[in-house]
């Protein structure tokens, strides 16, 4: 089986795996990062959302052997209670969550969004986070927080 | 801190106590007030007392530190219901809100109060943990009284802390009282579990008016957790030893397993086969490798001639399938009769599919045997139902079986979550390991139960003046408890189902919950047998307002039919025929605050092409609240997209706990009433259910999101509170139905009001 090391919330981590394992699976049971979720497994929902070099990707369905040297940031990496993202700031303002299963692809997305563009608009926003699911309906919610974030950010 | 404490999982209540840095003054059993003990000791005990309904330590704990444990029998599945519970024992203890912890849904340290269920709990466990920390209190200004030598009626307490009217320095507090001791003071037991479970002491609950704590909108405080990824949820508990299990379902439901080649995952660690008539599992070291153990297993199924059709007969079967039970309910006056009169007769049928739960994410599980004792790990609403499934499932006492709550990847009634928790008790006997079980998103979607499909024909006679003198409405539908509201039976199950238990299943559906005064009027049920008897992928059960969102957009939908009829305005028509007073109040409180112009529908100014937009009402009572919904929606004609624009929502639940957690569950019902209305419908085929992802079941996208929703909260804190989790979806579907109405002139009939749908309707 290969080893791998892999670049994960700033340390290197190792594991044995198979090529095509999804880093989702190394990230909850091999480095014990349980943050994000299996939703799907098909890159449907978003729930296992996180970043390599700062663009949103769905890690149920990247394979371990494909991360390579990419820079990978889950939720746990992206802020803390003393020194949160704004997306984490606005969700926790807004109070978002119901379940709270889906976040991570709406915070992350949400993170990576704002990175790239400064003051969007909300067209542009929806249209950003489009096609991630929240089954629960917070959908009022994560535009209010997702437009006080950019208006933070 | 208030906040959703899971740390019991780890700990037992008594350790719990304990670890909070408990006196444990052992007095032995419990004693009589009477004693000569004295009251102190009379009151609290260090020994726990059996955790029976009947004792307020079952609800009540003080720890050593003064703040307070509140033990709940039901569950928060999102909307912060904690906080309300929170509030309440807090308001009724005087203790600051922030000292007490809610400890919800662990068999191991709460009784059966139903679990989550029908909105009930505020109405019925709040109403209990309200009665519990009335009496709480009334004991530990007893136990003050003697303490400080005052009578009690002279004492005052705040913030926990009890003290002499008028000479503060008098004090003593609940902590130095009784903190880390359990209270031994019984209730008066109504000898009913679950939902009825009803024990109040002896003491009266504050009136509303001296209310500080109830009422206002206090934030929810496991938000940040979540946010910062510290939470963890059932899918993320890990013990020592477990290993991963995966289901095998078969292509043709009703198949079962004839050949299973276990050579076909020799190459995979630890992967093992568990097959029992039609269950068939996998399980293997790590998740990954059992995953692919589930899809490499080879395995030749029994034929079996396929026990489904295609989903577009299903309303004619439906129609067709022979009536298994009908209930009339209460009939008013003689609707035939009175339909031999009528000038006119007015009809309509509405057609609704079975829904999917489509969890976030699907069901997880963990159990582990060790040493005698069974241990689950639960998303499940009803996790003391779910300790009665597993104890006989896999054939062990009830009383070895702690089944611990922890929050799953939603859930909205009975989803997949108790079919996973005896899918991995079955495993986990099987293996002798423990064992974690996530389905796949295609059993999650696939296999999980619906909601139920459905008609519903109404008619309503009119005389010659316009005026309604008989109706009668009839659903006809799949029952929504084939398999059971809870998971306490192997029949309710697809572990018990698949492995030969005979079903049990009974027939349920509804009626439209409103006030409308008919002279004749009658509203009545039927069920039809479900399509396969056992293991079925469309299985009817509860779902988010079980059946309520079907049977109001039909009855609501055919409220407008008859304004139109009679070019009568929505509002006018309805305020017109209703009773109840605070049906009134809200219908009224939703058309004024959404600006609502009296005319009738379908607007007559709307050009005949392009986008248009119209407004529609809907109202609906459930469980003693009731709601009333505009909708203001625009309809692309061309490509028949609907865009449910704007709601405002006039909502009245009694009492009002928490403002902003209402206002968060009354858009979260929204939206998913939206959802529902415009995109969900279970697909199938002959052999099985086709609809088993986010591609094939879509749910609304963030892009159709409204752009607002108004909510009007009538409070009424001299009324008891009623539910909040699912009244206001109920009556959605219609307020969009008669909105398009309103701004096309075209009925729509069928949910959901997918594009090609609307535009097939349109031509």
């Amino acid at each position: 089986m290969p080893k791998y090391t892999l670049n994960v919330n700033g340390k290197a981590r190792t594991l044995d795996a198979d090529a095509d394992m999804p880093l989702l699976y190394a990230l909850r049971n091999d480095f014990g990062l349980n943050n994000p979720h299996f939703g799907c497994g098909l890159a449907q929902c978003g729930a296992c959302t996180v970043h390599i070099d700062g663009q949103a990707i769905r890690s149920c369905v990247t394979a371990v052997s494909d991360v390579g040297k990419g820079k990978v940031v889950t939720l746990a990496g992206l802020g803390t209670p003393q020194k949160p993202h704004p997306v984490q700031k606005a969700y926790v303002e807004e109070q978002v969550p119901q379940c709270g299963y889906c976040i991570n692809g709406w915070i992350m997305t949400a993170a990576a969004f704002l990175n790239e563009n400064k003051k969007p608009n909300e067209a542009q926003i929806k249209d950003a986070l489009s096609g991630l699911k929240c089954r629960c309906g917070t959908h009022m919610s994560i535009l209010r927080a997702v437009k006080r974030a950019a208006e933070m950010a | 801190m208030t906040k959703m404490d899971k740390r019991s999982s780890s700990v037992s209540r008594r350790n719990f106590l304990k670890v909070g840095g408990a006196l444990v003054v052992s007095v032995g059993m419990p004693v009589a007030l009477d004693t000569m003990l004295g009251i102190n000791a009379a009151l609290a005990q260090g020994v726990r007392p059996p955790l029976a309904p009947d004792q307020l330590s079952s609800y009540i704990a003080v720890n050593k530190d003064g703040s307070v444990s509140a033990y709940f029998g039901k569950m928060d599945m999102g909307q912060g219901l904690f906080v309300s519970i929170g509030q309440m024992v807090a308001e009724e203890l005087d203790v600051a809100f922030k000292r007490v912890k809610v400890i919800m849904g662990d068999t191991g340290t709460s009784v059966n109060q139903g679990g989550a269920s029908g909105s009930t709990g505020i109405q019925l466990g709040g109403k209990q943990m309200r009665m519990a920390a009335a009496e709480a209190r009334r004991v530990l200004v007893d136990m003050a009284a003697e303490k400080l030598g005052a009578p009690a009626d002279q004492l005052a307490v705040v913030d926990g802390v009890v003290s002499l009217k008028g000479n503060a320095a008098k004090k003593v507090s609940y902590g130095e009282l009784i903190g880390g001791r359990y209270f031994n003071v019984p209730l008066d037991w109504n000898k009913q579990t679950g939902n009825a479970l009803y024990a109040p002491g002896k003491a009266q609950p504050k009136k509303p008016s001296e209310y500080k704590i109830v009422g206002q909108p206090i934030k929810r405080e496991d938000i940040a957790p979540k946010v910062y990824a510290q939470e963890d949820f059932n899918t993320d508990v890990k013990v020592t030893g477990m290993i991963h299990g995966r289901m095998i379902r078969p292509e043709i439901a009703g198949s079962v397993p004839v050949k299973i080649d276990e050579s076909s995952i020799k190459g995979i660690k630890g992967a093992r086969v568990v097959h029992e008539n039609g269950f068939l599992g996998v399980v293997a070291d790590r998740e990954w490798d059992a995953i692919k153990a589930a899809q490499q297993l080879k395995v030749e199924w029994s034929q079996v001639t396929p026990p489904f059709f295609d989903n577009t007969q299903l309303y004619d079967h439906i129609r067709k399938a022979p009536v298994r039970k009908r209930d009339d309910g209460k009939p008013v006056g003689d609707v035939a009769s009175a339909f031999k009169t009528a000038t006119r007769v007015i009809e309509a049928e509405y057609e609704w599919p079975f829904q999917s739960h489509a969890c976030m994410g699907p069901a997880c599980a963990l159990v582990e045997i060790k040493n005698g004792q069974v241990t689950v790990w639960t998303g499940s609403q009803k996790p003391h139902f779910v300790a009665n499934g597993v104890a006989e499932t896999i054939g062990v006492p009830v009383a070895t079986v702690r089944a611990i709550w922890v929050p799953g990847p939603g859930s909205y009634g009975r989803n997949d979550a108790d079919d996973a928790a005896m899918d991995a008790a079955v495993l986990a006997k099987a293996t002798g390991k423990p064992v974690r079980v996530q389905y796949m998103r295609d059993q999650g979607t696939g296999w999980d139960p619906k909601g139920p499909a459905s008609i519903h024909r109404a008619r309503a006679a009119l005389d010659a003046a316009g005026n309604v003198i008989a109706y009668e409405f009839v659903s006809k539908g799949f029952s929504r408890v084939d398999v059971d509201t809870n998971g306490s039976k192997p029949a309710a199950t697809l572990a018990g189902q698949l492995r030969g238990v005979p079903l049990g299943y009974v027939d349920g559906f509804g009626v439209p919950a409103e006030s409308y005064v008919f002279e004749n009027k009658l509203t009545a049920w039927e069920t039809v047998a479900p399509l396969l008897d056992r293991g079925s992928p469309l299985r009817g059960a509860h779902l988010r307002d079980p059946v309520g969102p079907q049977i109001h957009f039909a009855s609501e939908s055919f409220m407008d039919e008859v304004a139109a009829a009679v070019g009568a305005d929505p509002v006018e028509f309805r305020l017109k025929y209703l009773k109840d007073p605070r049906d009134i109040a809200v219908v009224k409180a939703a058309a004024e605050k959404a600006g609502w112009q009296t005319r009738p529908s379908p607007r007559k100014d709307n050009p005949s092409t392009g986008t248009v937009s119209g407004r529609g009402i809907a109202y609906s009572q459930r469980g003693g609240t009731t709601v009333a919904i505009v909708a203001e929606v625009d309809v692309d004609r061309i490509s028949g997209k609907i865009w449910a624009r704007k709601f405002t929502v006039a909502h009245d639940c009694g009492q009002i706990i928490n403002p902003d957690g209402l206002k968060h569950t009354i858009e979260g019902n929204i939206v998913q009433g939206t959802s529902r209305t415009l995109w969900e419908e279970v697909t199938f085929n002959a052999k099985g259910v086709t609809s088993v992802d986010w591609a094939t079941y879509p749910i609304l996208d963030i892009t159709e999101a409204p752009q607002s929703i108004e909510c009007v909260l009538i409070n009424r804190p001299e009324l008891a509170p009623t539910g909040a989790g699912e009244p206001s979806i109920r009556a959605v579907a219609a307020a969009i139905a008669n909105a398009i109405f309103d701004a096309t002139g075209v009925r729509i009939r069928r949910v959901p009001f997918s594009p090609d749908r609307v535009k097939a309707a349109f031509s």
